[in-house]
């Protein structure tokens, strides 16, 4: 089963709106609950990033009887350093997301917790790419 | 994980008063409700009890089921067991004491306030916390609505952990009140305990109760049916009536304003937590919480009524002038408080050690409402046909089809071989294509809604 999703960029007031519609699906398909906590939160963070960091992106969800596999692909400044993005609260977040209550620098770590399997490519200027895979076994 | 077996539900539709208006087919928060051949049935596994249906029934087709009154009769020891919110129901000229003697005189031997075990309600789920301080199962939900805990079975089954799984007051109460009467010397069998309910969920809890086998509750009665015993007995027997002296509960301040919104959440001062009440505005605060986007918390109060147990759905009197009279009788406790007067309902705690020992029931299991398939290749293809169809329909939700929303009739006619031309856009699109005749549309209709919809027109 195919599912895409667009994100618009600073459009904090609907983030989530991906994962809560990967969430309904993983939740019909009687996938254990503890499964649909990780792939929902992976998400959900994968999609605020595109929010706050880039220009908006796209949500792709492959799901199959084995697993789920997630792609949040966003236009934007791309990361310079992935391994320093990868540390905990480092964030390149302006004082405006932070305000919000975004930005504190646990999004790709919180990310790697949750998922199996997690690839980040960048090109600074163009944008990332963020690939997530969670097995249902 | 998943438990199929059947649940009790209290509410139930009377075929011969429902007129298939779809009022409550739209009101569910769970889309529990169809029309079939004119009239409304619930599918038991969504129902989590809330009674939003009943509540907006113009015909009292849907109805609540209790026990027998007369049933108190086979007991020479009845205990009358009342929220105090049934107090809250009654005009401030009528006093309490009226209101048990009344019930004395109704046949009840005892007069007992479940919410006398507030204070140990609450020190029960303080030790439950304490006792499980994982982080993975914050926030820690209250227990205390049992349509909540319905709800959380069978559409949040992530969350179950989370529910505090601890008996709450009206249990307590109830084993309270055996054990003491027990102790007086009263054979057990000649004690009966009627509840007296402001709502649908609790007797489906009463009834069918979760993490336990079985009640110890023995009856039920429908708040609002013994409102009006009441209140008849009070105006037949006239202002003057003179009724021997009667010992009231005190109840404190805490207990009587555990059963309103905030009523949990004011007593865990050192708690971050939230009071939630409203059954949408709990599912979207649960929808939020589910994709770990509430962080800090440690305790949700969620109640299905709007204004807790005042907006009760057998509530007699509106929600706002029985919070009104709850909060007055609080103060006046208040008051009492001030002045060193201990509170009636103390006397429980001198049972604290056995009462906190039957407090907590087993865990909470899920029974997800939302599965279409155990098997997950075959949950896959049910699901891309729902999509796919729900994609075709016209996103109307104007449930002329008998389900209510497009996406509820998708997943009927592939879960439940409905028809996709019960959907009347289907109907006119066939019809204009010449693939069906206005005749075969009709009729179509006239299954889910009955042939004499217009009357003499």
């Amino acid at each position: 089963m195919h599912l895409e999703y667009t994100v618009i960029e600073g459009d904090f007031a609907n983030a989530g709106s991906a994962s809560s519609a990967v969430k309904k699906t993983l939740k019909q398909l009687n996938i254990n609950p503890q499964i649909v906590k990780r792939v929902v939160v992976a998400l959900y963070e994968a999609e605020v990033n595109a929010i706050a960091h880039a220009y908006g992106g796209k949500v792709l969800v492959d799901i199959d009887s084995m697993g789920i596999q997630m792609v949040v692909d966003d236009k934007g400044p791309g990361i310079p350093d992935i391994d320093l993005a990868m540390q905990e609260g480092y964030s390149t977040a302006s004082a405006e997301v932070r305000a919000m209550g975004f930005g504190a620098g646990m999004g790709l770590p919180n990310i790697k917790k949750n998922v199996d399997h997690l690839n980040v490519t960048s090109k600074v200027g163009v944008g990332t790419r963020v690939e997530m895979s969670v097995s249902f076994t | 994980m998943n438990n199929n077996t059947q649940f009790y539900h209290a509410l139930d539709v009377d075929p011969r008063r429902c007129i298939g208006c779809s009022h409550c087919l739209h009101t569910c928060p769970t889309e529990a409700i169809r029309i079939r051949n004119s009239r409304a049935i619930i599918l038991e596994n969504r129902c989590v009890d809330c009674g939003k249906c009943y509540s907006v029934c113009p015909t009292k087709a849907i109805y609540i089921k209790q026990d027998d009154f007369l049933n108190i009769r086979n007991y020479s020891h009845s205990v009358v067991l009342i929220p105090s919110i049934f107090l809250g129901q009654f005009p401030d000229d009528i006093r309490v004491s009226r209101i048990y003697a009344a019930l004395h005189e109704l046949g009840f031997h005892h007069v007992y306030e479940v919410d006398s075990a507030t204070s140990l309600y609450t020190e029960a789920k303080r030790l439950y916390a304490e006792n499980h301080p994982e982080k993975d199962i914050r926030p820690l939900i209250s227990a205390f609505c049992p349509a909540i805990v319905r709800l959380i079975q069978v559409k949040y089954p992530s969350l179950v952990d989370n529910i505090i799984p601890i008996r709450g007051p009206l249990d307590l109460s109830a084993h309270y009140i055996r054990k003491v009467l027990t102790r007086q010397g009263v054979d057990p069998s000649e004690i009966g305990l009627f509840y007296v309910t402001p709502c649908a969920a609790k007797i489906a809890a009463i009834k069918n109760p979760e993490g336990e086998t079985k009640s110890i509750i023995d009856g039920v009665l429908n708040m609002d049916s013994l409102f009006n015993r009441v209140f008849r007995l009070i105006k037949e027997q006239g202002r003057d009536y003179q009724y021997p002296p009667l010992k009231t509960q005190r109840l404190s301040s805490d207990a009587i304003l555990s059963t309103l919104t905030n009523g949990e959440r004011r007593l865990c001062s050192s708690w971050r937590s939230y009071a939630i009440d409203g059954i949408k505005n709990v599912q979207n605060f649960l929808d939020r919480l589910e994709n770990g986007s509430v962080e800090g918390i440690d305790f949700l109060e969620l109640r299905s009524c709007d204004q807790s147990c005042a907006g009760a759905i057998l509530a007699c009197d509106n929600r706002f002038l029985c919070g009104e009279r709850m909060y007055a009788r609080a103060n006046k406790a208040i008051a009492r408080e001030k002045e060193g007067n201990i509170a009636h309902d103390r006397e429980m705690e001198q049972e604290r050690d056995y009462i906190l020992s039957i407090a907590e029931t087993e865990p909470i299991q899920s029974r997800s409402m939302m599965i279409l398939d155990p098997d997950i290749t075959t949950a896959l293809e049910k699901l891309e046909r729902i999509n796919m169809l729900s994609d075709k329909l016209p996103q109307v939700d104007c449930g002329l089809c008998g389900a209510p929303s497009c996406y509820a009739h998708a997943s009927d006619v592939v879960c439940e071989g409905c028809q996709v031309s019960d959907c009347i856009f289907v109907q006119r699109y066939r019809e204009e294509r010449g693939e069906m005749t206005i005749q075969e549309g009709n009729q179509r209709l006239k299954e889910i809604w009955g042939d004499d919809r217009l009357g003499n027109l």
